[in-house]
């Protein structure tokens, strides 16, 4: 399968990339590790006429401490985020999360920005960013703009991001020693989650339990009145659409939120 | 497009069209025909080959990507002499294929594994080659040549020097 063609631009800073994305409009996409871009385009359900190629902005790959968050670049590469100590210290259910991404070819490739960007609500890394909380760092013409990550995703491969913006980092608060869970199933280990659960500090995420990557509110609500996790897991495919596909039935999927959801709550405790 | 890339230490440039997949630029441009491209989906791992030190699926770069890189392909790996990387040599004692078809891709897929981790377990060792498929099902015999590849020394998990660049 060959994508159709398009004009190949390379940028080596992010001022470069809004200035393409500025001159070419909705026509160009970003390219950074490809690895969720280049398949569709390879089936043509992509078809932009113009990528602008961000994977040799080699600054936009970091994680650090700033202050009481984690700031993780939007150019690192998951097997990065995967073996960063500071991460694995700082924020681990990031890192954890990192490693449970495909497989390591695809961890050599695909990055944070990326994945956020793409906004498919079968993604493990924003199930657990919107767990974790924290903001997305956007930047266009008009200079940076930060956006929480309840905000960010709106939609089945929709986000807040403007056609003229780039994601240029991923902003998250340190949990430190705090507990977390990550619980996803699969049918083989490197596929996309049929349904996955985040749990860290009280807070539950939901991976494709609707259009987008979407909080267990019933869950967290109980919890934070004193519930019992088997409790409040009960309560955690209230509130989500699932959708029905050859791998899971709605039923079975909220069935799988309830059970992943306690068990990543019981990961959390332990 | 131009894109200037080294193939097993032979730097070479090309006019290419900013399309071309790394795997059909290494078999058709370069002519290297180990590199079996076997889903076209990211799935199956036969066309893997390392870039820049990290294993990729090469359907799923564009050779426009690997640009001004360093790329290993399966022909890399043999010495000047016909000497058998320690990973090929495991594969051959071990019976590691049956049809042979994902093997290019598991062997380099395998050599960055033992570069990852020179002395995995079995469980590492299945988990690190979880991108690549046999549809022989062939996995018990590529696992044991995995194992006993790490056995046989740290030279398993390094990828053949690539710097000779042509003047």
């Amino acid at each position: 399968m060959i994508p159709a063609p398009f004009e190949y631009v390379r940028v080596r800073s992010v001022d470069e990339a809004v200035a393409a994305l500025t001159e070419h409009g909705e026509e160009a996409k970003l390219l950074a590790g490809g690895h969720s871009l280049l398949p569709i385009m390879k089936l043509r359900l992509a078809v932009p006429s113009v990528l602008v190629d961000i994977s040799g902005i080699r600054e936009l790959s970091y994680v650090r401490v700033e202050g009481d968050e984690v700031a993780v670049g939007a150019g690192t590469r998951h097997s990065e985020l995967e073996r960063s100590e500071v991460a694995r210290t700082e924020v681990p259910l990031l890192p954890h999360t990192a490693g449970r991404v495909g497989d390591p070819q695809v961890r050599h490739r695909g990055t944070l920005g990326g994945t956020v960007a793409h906004s498919d609500p079968a993604s493990d890394l924003p199930t657990a960013l919107l767990a974790l909380g924290g903001t997305v760092v956007v930047q266009g013409p008009g200079g940076r703009r930060e956006v929480p990550v309840t905000g960010f995703w709106t939609g089945f491969f929709e986000t807040a991001l403007a056609p003229d913006e780039v994601v240029v980092e991923v902003r998250v608060p340190r949990t430190g020693g705090a507990g977390w869970g990550y619980e996803k199933f699969t049918r083989r280990e490197n596929d996309w989650p049929i349904v996955a659960a985040a749990a860290v500090q009280g807070r539950v995420a939901l991976a494709n339990m609707g259009g987008s990557v979407v909080r267990a509110t019933a869950t967290e609500e109980a919890l934070a009145r004193g519930a019992s996790i088997a409790e409040a897991a009960a309560l955690a495919d209230e509130g989500t659409s699932p959708t029905a596909d050859m791998h899971a039935d709605q039923e079975y999927r909220r069935h799988l939120a309830r059970l992943l959801t306690r068990r990543a709550l019981e990961k959390a405790a332990a | 497009m131009q894109v200037s890339i080294t193939v097993n230490g032979q730097q070479r440039t090309d006019e290419v069209e900013p399309r071309l997949l790394l795997a059909h630029y290494l078999r058709d441009v370069r002519g290297l025909r180990a590199t079996n491209v076997g889903c076209d989906t990211t799935s199956c791992g036969a066309c893997t080959v390392i870039v820049d030190g990290l294993t990729v699926k090469s359907c799923t770069v564009l050779a426009a990507q690997a640009d001004g890189g360093q790329v290993t392909t399966l022909e890399g790996l043999t010495g000047p002499d016909g000497e058998l990387h320690p990973v090929q040599a495991a594969f051959r004692a071990e019976h590691g294929l049956q049809c042979g078809f994902c093997t290019p891709g598991m062997v380099m897929a395998a050599i960055g594994v033992l570069a990852d981790n020179p002395d995995p377990s079995d469980r590492e060792v299945r988990e690190g080659l979880e991108g690549n498929l046999c549809r022989c099902t062939g996995y018990h015999n590529i696992v044991r040549a995995v194992l006993a590849a790490a056995r046989s020394g740290p030279a398993a998990g390094r990828v053949p020097q690539t710097q000779e660049v042509e003047a």
